[in-house]
């Protein structure tokens, strides 16, 4: 993961060109189309320390057997397919500049509402590339996603054969998601999502993979201080802002009157 | 992918403090070397862990990753995790991924020390 095609600058660290610039409040400059823009704009962004439930370390990894790319080569086809990946329930939308550090990348989703339903309830969020190089990228949360945390995106050498690896170090951000996580479903839908992910990356190379994945608790502690995350549930906000579309709509025949 | 270009030396400051000098890169391959040295840090029951950053040359989100993993563990032994020596490139990446947070930053290692004797 240290290795890169392009020349850091004179006097910086060799990371320097990787992370993003810190940012009190993330910033919307495009929306691509299609994208709903809500529940970005103006959050801070929150890591594993800031959420409100237990901290899980989640990795998914699947062998490219066969595959003769090398990692850098797997990880430009990764982030220029990162939306085809997606199982279909999970729409992302990147920016035309592709994965780069602080870049947003707009995720509009849906969860089950009960155990094993449907996913059906929508979730308009997104995600602020903290980090990126050639062989991998990590994704950093705002307030009101589900998880406060990062998920790290990489692909590395074992035995001489690639290996492409998500890794997830997240809590739930708020009560309403931890009951999502803990009850409704929403942790075995994210385990599939990564699953499918890795898949469908196999499947790209010709490769039917065989996902492993392995689950730590790291702080199993309630964060309490953290409920106040709920105002920014960007769940409920979703729900909220497309029950009122109709208002919107009348609103904006008013004024055109 | 590299293995780890890290090495870590543990030094007793005192009863409560120990200092781990950094030297190198942060990556996933640091793992196990940065958990050696807690465990020697730990030795004789420091309450004090003071990471020294001044040579650190190299970090990306996996390492950040590993840091925070650290600052569970030492939450969860009732300790304080401290640092200092850090360029302001890394500064702002601890501002950036918010570990500043929960790692107390200090310019030099006698400011450090007299937090963790204060």
């Amino acid at each position: 993961m240290t290795t890169s095609s392009t020349q850091p600058d004179e006097g910086k660290p060799r990371d320097a060109a990787y992370w993003a610039q810190p940012v009190s409040k993330l910033k919307v400059s495009d929306v691509p189309a299609g994208a709903i823009n809500l529940n970005v704009a103006g959050r801070q962004v929150v890591g594993p320390l800031q959420g409100f439930g237990p901290l899980w370390q989640k990795t998914f990894r699947v062998r490219l057997s066969g595959v003769t790319a090398t990692p850098a080569e797997v990880m430009r086809v990764w982030k220029e397919n990162f939306p085809k990946f997606q199982p279909p329930e999970n729409r992302f939308y990147p920016p035309m500049t592709g994965i780069q550090p602080g870049a947003v990348v707009f995720i509009n989703g849906k969860v089950p509402p009960w155990p094993g339903g449907p996913a059906i309830l929508p979730i308009a969020s997104g995600v602020m590339i903290l980090y990126s190089d050639d062989e991998s990228f990590t994704v950093m949360t705002p307030q009101g996603f589900p998880e406060a945390g990062w998920n790290t995106f990489s692909v590395y050498e074992e035995d001489g054969c690639p290996v492409a690896q998500v890794q997830t170090m997240a809590r739930a951000n708020d009560p309403i998601y931890e009951v999502w996580f803990r009850f409704l479903g929403s942790s075995k839908q994210q385990d599939r999502t990564w699953s499918h992910v890795l898949t469908s990356l196999a499947a790209h190379f010709g490769v039917q993979g065989q996902v492993q994945m392995h689950k730590v608790c790291l702080d199993p502690r309630l964060q309490w201080p953290e409920v106040k995350n709920l105002w920014y549930n960007a769940g409920a906000r979703t729900v909220f802002y497309l029950l009122a579309a109709p208002l919107r709509w009348v609103g904006r025949l008013f004024r055109r009157r | 992918m590299s293995k780890a270009n890290v090495t870590m030396n543990v030094r007793k400051l005192s009863d409560r403090a120990s200092v781990v000098d950094i030297h190198g890169e942060i990556n996933a391959y640091a793992e196990d070397v940065l958990m050696d040295a807690y465990t020697q840090a730990n030795v004789g029951g420091a309450h004090d862990i003071i990471l020294n950053f001044g040579g650190l040359e190299y970090m990306n989100s996996s390492g950040i990753g590993l840091l925070v993993t650290l600052l569970i563990r030492v939450n969860r032994q009732k300790q304080r995790l401290l640092a200092f020596g850090l360029s302001e490139h890394y500064r702002h990446i601890f501002e950036l991924t918010r570990l500043n947070e929960a790692i107390r930053m200090y310019d030099t290692e006698a400011e450090a020390l007299a937090a963790a004797n204060g």
